[in-house]
């Protein structure tokens, strides 16, 4: 296999130059963070020496513009994932958005209701349903998943008494996708809300929820190279349709004594200031990595994961879990605590994930107590997926 | 290169010192780190004031199963009014390598665990 680099240029990401233990940084954990593109710190730079103000609020040139800059930048986010302005709701992260959406869903939810996920589901993607359930004395299924990752008894478990399935895109561990649009019909079908965890997917493939067909959906900024900002999607007669969950400035419309009325959604979800700052950095990263081009970046960091894979044949030790369709592997040598290989990877410059990637179900589904994980972004090269194998012989060296 | 899996580390690592746990014991207790999945389980069988013998069995990262292996070589021996003034640093000293802020957690696990036998709490 023959893998060339995406990128001419990986200086235009400031801190891959930087040197970590003498050596320079293979940054191989973009599933947890993707670092920035140089427009990305300059439009948050733009920002705060010549913009900042408050939105919404200022009768006077500096928050028009801002305020103009904000919304725009709403339009280009919708714009990214086929969605209307008024469809995206801005966040603090992916948890937040999906937090938000089960507080959203908790009237929709009744007496011995069912919400479906799956056992690939992030931490996030869980703990808010269960707790969902608790308050509604509903149940939370999960849907189990066969060891490519791949779901197994969908059917059995998405049924009349479903009122929610929520589940990922793109497994943060396996890296395998799921097939969304499928599980949009099931879950419709059965008069059920679909909500998509897209974490992982936004920043690595090109994705329209209008084609997907879900009602929800979230993702975050900073694992597409922007600062911590959340995303919520949802469809617009959804969002019109239900209450919001947080109150305050800016969501709403009159305020009396005794009681108060909502503003026009998307705002009526937004209380408070929000991240301008995030916002605008994450309109810069999207900006960015399209122009790549979000398919050339899905087949060429899959193409770097395939050869990492391939390597890792030649490392007896190495098992590989799943079936990766992304950019993201997981593994493990045999003998050796993933802690102790991350550990011993880091001394030579090259950063990797390791633990359980708060997928703690899933950990147990496998029998295991935590993986090492890859993940590549477009900055990647095939020479950094050689220092990675180069870095975990040494691993096997320092404890054969 | 500073490196934490320095040979004395591996050495008891692949050779704990006090693994097993014990016929007869006086304290015991068992404590995990959830999110890294080590665990040690800890023996303490008392003579008069002294830890008379000590054992542990355990699973995990290199540097949670070697750091515990020394301990248990060092507090062998030692009144309980010894082991009670031991600080936390005097554990990582042990190791003899800097350890770094995300590992700190492994290197107390026996620690922690003998603490918890010897006195019901964390002190």
């Amino acid at each position: 296999m023959k893998t060339a680099t995406l990128m001419k240029n990986s200086s235009e990401f400031p801190v891959l130059r930087r040197l970590i233990n003498g050596k320079k940084l293979v940054y191989a954990d973009n599933a947890a963070t993707m670092q920035s593109p140089k427009c990305v710190v300059e439009a948050m730079n733009k920002y705060m020496t010549t913009q900042h103000a408050n939105v919404h609020r200022g009768i006077y040139k500096l928050s028009e513009d801002l305020t103009e800059e904000y919304e725009n930048a709403r339009k280009v986010v919708a714009d990214f994932i086929g969605a209307k302005p008024c469809e995206i709701v801005f966040t603090k992260n992916a948890t937040e958005s999906l937090n938000i959406v089960a507080m959203m869903l908790k009237d929709e939810v009744k007496f011995k209701n069912e919400v479906a996920v799956t056992y690939l589901e992030h931490h996030s993607n869980l703990v808010p349903w269960q707790e969902l359930v608790k308050k509604t004395n509903g149940f939370l299924k999960l849907i189990e998943v066969n060891s490519d990752g791949s779901l197994a008894n969908l059917n059995e478990v998405v049924n009349s008494k479903t009122k929610i399935l929520a589940t990922t895109h793109a497994s943060n561990v396996l890296g395998n996708i799921l097939p969304v649009k499928e599980l949009a019909k099931i879950a419709h079908k059965n008069g059920a809300y679909y909500v998509v965890d897209a974490a992982q997917s936004v920043p690595h493939m090109k994705i329209n929820v209008k084609d997907m067909d879900c009602d929800f959906l979230s993702f975050s900024g900073h694992k597409i190279g922007a600062p911590g900002i959340g995303v919520l999607y949802g469809k617009e007669e959804l969002l019109k349709k239900l209450e919001p969950v947080m109150y305050g400035g800016n969501m709403v419309r009159c305020v009396d004594k005794e009681d108060s009325g909502w503003t026009d959604i998307p705002w009526k979800f937004e209380a408070g200031t929000p991240n301008v700052m995030g916002a605008l950095g994450l309109v810069a990263a999207i900006k960015y990595f399209d122009a790549v081009g979000m398919k050339k970046i899905a087949a060429y960091e899959n193409e770097l994961a395939k050869l990492f894979i391939d390597k890792l044949k030649t490392i007896e030790n190495a098992i590989v879990y799943g079936n990766t369709e992304t950019g993201i592997v997981s593994f493990n040598l045999v003998g050796i605590h993933p802690h102790d290989v991350a550990e011993i990877l880091d001394e030579e410059g090259i950063a990797i994930r390791a633990g359980n990637h708060c997928a703690q179900v899933l950990m147990k589904r496998f029998g295991i107590e935590g993986t090492c994980r890859v993940s590549f972004a477009c900055y990647n090269t095939a020479d950094e997926v050689d220092k990675i194998i180069a870095g975990l012989q040494k691993v096997n060296e320092v404890f054969k | 290169m500073h490196s934490l899996y320095k040979e004395h580390i591996l050495d008891h690592y692949k050779n704990p010192r006090n693994f097993g746990l014990l016929k007869e014991f006086d304290k015991e207790f068992s404590d995990s780190n959830p999110l890294c999945g080590d665990e040690i389980k800890i023996q303490v069988k008392l003579s008069g004031n002294k830890i008379g013998a000590i054992g542990f069995t355990g699973r995990g990262c290199a540097i949670s199963q070697a750091s515990t292996s020394m301990l248990t070589e060092m507090v062998v021996g030692k009144t309980i009014e010894d082991v009670k003034k031991m600080t936390n640093d005097d554990v990582i000293k042990l190791l003899g390598v800097q350890v770094t802020a995300s590992r700190i957690k492994c290197a107390l696990l026996g620690w922690v665990a003998l603490k918890k036998a010897l006195y019901g709490v964390e002190l």
